[in-house]
């Protein structure tokens, strides 16, 4: 092990590496088969990258993934996803080779082209509309991804194009506004502390174990999300953590938990500052820290002061005393942290529960303190993994992003557009027309878009479109005009530098003629705009110049497997927040954690966390309750897949065959639905089918519906699309995001259930 | 009979399935078929607040405690890749003396 001593951050490092890492051999022979060391850093889709070994036998075929137990970060552990990994790799049907459409769209007719002939032609197609319409008709999009936003964002921006957009992530409601409200109250991103920064992790000496562990909306044993390993929060608790369970539903953990909080759907916010307020009440916060670091804590302590927990009670469906236990448990507990999941994103109003969560961490002190929510830094120098290409477009087409001008708050964090005003604009030509669409690990009208027959419309309404996957997909038959086959992770070189560490992505196997995304991004690049791209000769350039702020080439990272960035806690009290003057305290207008925010307030939005109820719920719309009677909510993870994909991959398909609505025994026996009927879930905007699971995971005025599926052994060709409009949840959800372009109501939605009759499955 | 065995801590486990997976990747078994399944029980409310939901690995006939991972020391498949880390491999003595005092723990010899 290097030792890390903090006076060695500097350029220069010819000796000793800052990192902390031992050198490892990347690749070896045993018994007969080829290891490679890498990491599982995608696709398929994930968003952990754990440390894996790779076994191919003397054909090269990959026959074997397991854990690499020299990574601290899974410690060999992996999850089905990976232990099926030779099953999607090897796949039948995966692409092996560029298509272009040989019939009408649709058609599901394709002709192999060479990757010379399919870069050119898009190449000629993207140039000939950004003549006439200018860069900007052009847009950029990806899926939740993992490993591509880099190179993507570069694409995007060295055409000239502004567009780059999670197309259909209606209020871009996934980790983006968590990401974007702590970027203007603390100008960090934290994550909770596992010990993942180190190296020695839960016996290290400067960790110590939270006392209670919040789980808040997030079910992190089956959706390993936003790079923290699920498993992590059980490591706790067997050392003792406390667990607090945010959830409408009983989940495995809610079951498990001290105090489990059945929260109604999109009530966080209130639920937030009920808990501050108690604990300012009772004299339980931090108030060195909240003097010391803090902006605003008056004007919060007043805000919250209108959320007493009996009115907390009435609004949240939560038993006050509940509520009371759970505050006091979290204040009292030294340290303490909260896990957050996807659901504080997805209602409508998603910034203030974010904001006030993020005052939870505050006024503890627990904010980046050893065993609580812990600010990240660039892993090992890494940054060209953040903004790459920044710098390539001009201010006049950066103005140009959809979406901006309605909703100042894009300008932070990720520069994304607005999925919402991006689908209106295409399908109005209003502020100006769109007219191609590059579509790259993302399958919208399957799974992440809101509203899915609109953004069909929209995407059907293009002149061009373009898909980049690992398999034909409802989206590349609906729309492509060209498909490029992707590679999975095990099929190309990369880097994984987030949050914690870097390590190479190393290649094990050749698939057909499949690319990583990276390299898919050059290739189109370097034909739009080749000077922008002339210092990328090679694949191997891109990953050298990406982690040239490691000190190292790519041949010389892949010695050293993992680098663990080394950390140092209370990052605001040593300057490392304000890089231009090392100043103590925060990037801020205040210099200080805003808990009154000076940026929302100049853009005109509320500087403080605030509740509102959802726009469809039994006390916004009681007359719709009468038709509806039951609260919707959707999304929650299955661990044998990744959104909308591995429904192709037979032993992952074994352990949930189909997507699944699951309905208290009660509820069931009222409307006459019996285990596996299939169930007609109906609201104003729309209707699908789910299979029933009758079951006490959700109570009887709940009812929770899976999302992503599709069924890749029907029929491609339209319109059956693989089926992809016959269980998708997301028909009864519209696009209607939150006043600061944040938020939708995915998870807060109602709706009526009825039995589907003969025929009509 | 092996004089090693496995022991779970079943209080942990969360049927995430990984042990299954990891298995018949291990031994090529047919699909569906591995020398671990995880049986679920509950969800059900057995008290206020206090509610069942249990998952519980069982070894089957297809178990050989990975002897030929065991051989060059390697963990068997599903204790290595159990992301509970509830698995323990060992003789069953020591493992018995292990159990001994700690609740919802099982221990299995082949």
């Amino acid at each position: 092990m290097t030792d890390f001593d903090e006076t060695e951050f500097e350029d220069d490092w010819d000796d000793e590496l800052p990192w902390i890492c031992e050198e490892k051999p990347w690749r070896w022979e045993e018994d007969g088969l080829t290891v490679t060391r890498g990491s599982s850093f995608t696709g398929p889709g994930c968003h952990d990258g754990c440390g894996v070994l790779m076994y191919t036998d003397k054909d090269g075929k990959l026959v074997k993934v397991e854990g690499d137990p020299l990574n601290t970060y899974n410690q060999g552990r992996l999850c089905i996803r990976c232990l099926a990994l030779k099953d999607v790799v090897n796949h039948p049907d995966r692409l092996h080779y560029p298509l272009k459409r040989a019939g009408e769209r649709g058609e599901n007719k394709w002709e192999r082209i060479s990757w010379d002939e399919a870069i050119a032609t898009i190449a000629e197609k993207f140039n000939a509309i950004k003549a006439e319409f200018g860069a900007e008709a052009v847009v950029f999009a990806q899926g939740t991804g993992r490993d591509i936003a880099p190179y993507l964002q570069r694409l995007a921006f060295s055409f000239g194009s502004p567009n780059y957009v999670c197309y259909g992530l209606a209020g871009n409601a996934c980790m983006i506004p968590r990401l974007s409200v702590q970027m203007m109250s603390l100008t960090a991103i934290t994550m909770p502390d596992y010990s993942q920064m180190l190296p020695d992790r839960y016996e290290d000496e400067d960790y110590a174990i939270p006392e209670c562990v919040i789980i808040w909306g997030r079910n992190p044993l089956a959706s390993n999300a936003d790079g923290n390993f699920g498993h992590w929060c059980i490591d706790a608790m067997k050392r003792g953590s406390k667990l607090v369970v945010v959830d409408p539903r009983l989940t495995w953990l809610a079951a498990q938990a001290d105090i489990w909080l059945q929260v109604r759907p999109g009530t966080d916010a209130a639920l937030a500052l009920g808990m501050l307020n108690i604990i300012i009440q009772e004299d339980l916060f931090d108030r060195d820290f909240v003097e010391l670091w803090t902006y605003g804590f008056e004007q919060l302590a007043e805000r919250a002061a209108e959320y007493p927990v009996e009115k907390v009670a009435e609004i949240t469906w939560i038993p006050a005393e509940k509520i009371l236990a759970a505050a006091r448990m979290y204040a009292k507990a030294k340290p303490a942290l909260i896990e957050w999941g996807v659901a504080v994103d997805m209602t409508k109003e998603s910034v203030p529960i974010t904001h006030a969560i993020n005052c939870l961490v505050n006024i503890t002190g627990n904010l980046d303190v050893p065993g609580g929510n812990v600010i990240t830094e660039l892993a090992c120098n890494v940054s060209g993994y953040y903004g790459w290409g920044n710098e390539l477009i001009s201010r006049e087409q950066f103005e140009k992003r959809i979406g901006m001008d309605k909703y100042p708050m894009l300008r932070y964090g990720i520069p994304l557009a607005s999925p919402d005003e991006m689908c209106d604009a295409i399908l109005t030509d209003k502020p100006y027309p769109i007219k191609a669409m590059w579509v790259q690990a993302n399958n919208p009208i399957a799974c992440m878009a809101a509203d899915p027959k609109k953004t069909y419309d929209s995407m059907k309404k293009l002149d061009f479109v373009v898909v980049v996957d690992l398999f034909h997909t409802p989206t590349t038959i609906a729309f492509a005009d060209i498909v490029l086959p992707a590679a999975a992770f095990p099929e190309r070189n990369g880097v994984r530098a987030v949050f914690y560490y870097a390590q190479c992505i190393n290649q094990a196997v050749q698939i057909g003629e499949t690319k990583g995304d990276a390299e898919i991004c050059r290739l189109l690049g370097k034909a739009l705009n080749p000077e922008a791209w002339e210092p990328y000769e090679s694949e191997m350039d891109v990953w050298d110049d990406l982690g040239a702020g490691s000190g190292l080439t790519f041949e010389e990272m892949r010695n050293y497997g993992q680098m663990i960035h080394p950390n140092i806690y209370r990052k605001y009290e040593e300057g490392r927040l304000r890089a231009y003057d090392d100043a103590p305290g925060f990037n801020t207008p205040t210099g200080r954690a805003e808990m009154y925010s000076t940026v929302m307030e100049g853009y005109g939005l509320d500087p403080l966390p605030y509740y509102e109820e959802p726009p469809e719920s039994p006390y916004s719309t009681p007359e719709l309750m009468e038709e509806y009677p039951l609260i919707l909510t959707t999304g929650a993870r299955q661990v044998a897949f990744f959104h909308s994909e591995h429904r192709q991959i037979p032993s992952l398909r074994a352990t949930y065959p189909y997507p699944q609505i699951e309905i208290n025994p009660e509820v069931a026996k009222e409307y006459g639905i019996e285990q596996g009927d299939w169930v007609w879930i109906e609201n104003s905007f729309g209707r699908c089918q789910q299979k029933a699971n009758i079951t006490n995971v959700v109570p009887k005025w709940l009812v929770h519906a899976d999302h992503g599926w599709w069924f890749p052994e029907e029929e491609a060709a339209e319109p059956h699309l693989f089926g992809v409009f016959k269980s998708n949840v997301n028909q009864l959800v519209p696009y209607n995001c939150g006043r600061s372009g944040f938020g939708n109501s995915y998870k807060t939605m109602i709706c009526k259930i009825y039995k589907v009759k003969e025929g009509e499955v | 009979m092996s004089e090693y065995g496995l022991l779970i801590d079943y209080k942990y486990c969360t049927g995430c399935l990984s042990c299954d997976f990891a298995c018949n990747q291990e031994h090529g078994f047919p699909l569906g078929q591995s020398g671990i399944k995880v049986a679920q029980f509950g969800p059900w409310e057995i008290d206020t607040d206090k509610y069942e939901y249990l998952f519980v690995p069982a070894l089957t006939e297809l178990c050989t405690l990975c002897s030929q991972r065991v051989e060059k020391g390697k963990q068997p498949a599903c204790v290595q890749h159990c992301q509970s880390l509830v698995m323990t491999y060992g003789r069953i003595e020591d493992l018995a003396k292990q159990m001994v005092g700690k609740p919802k723990h099982v221990l299995y010899s082949r």
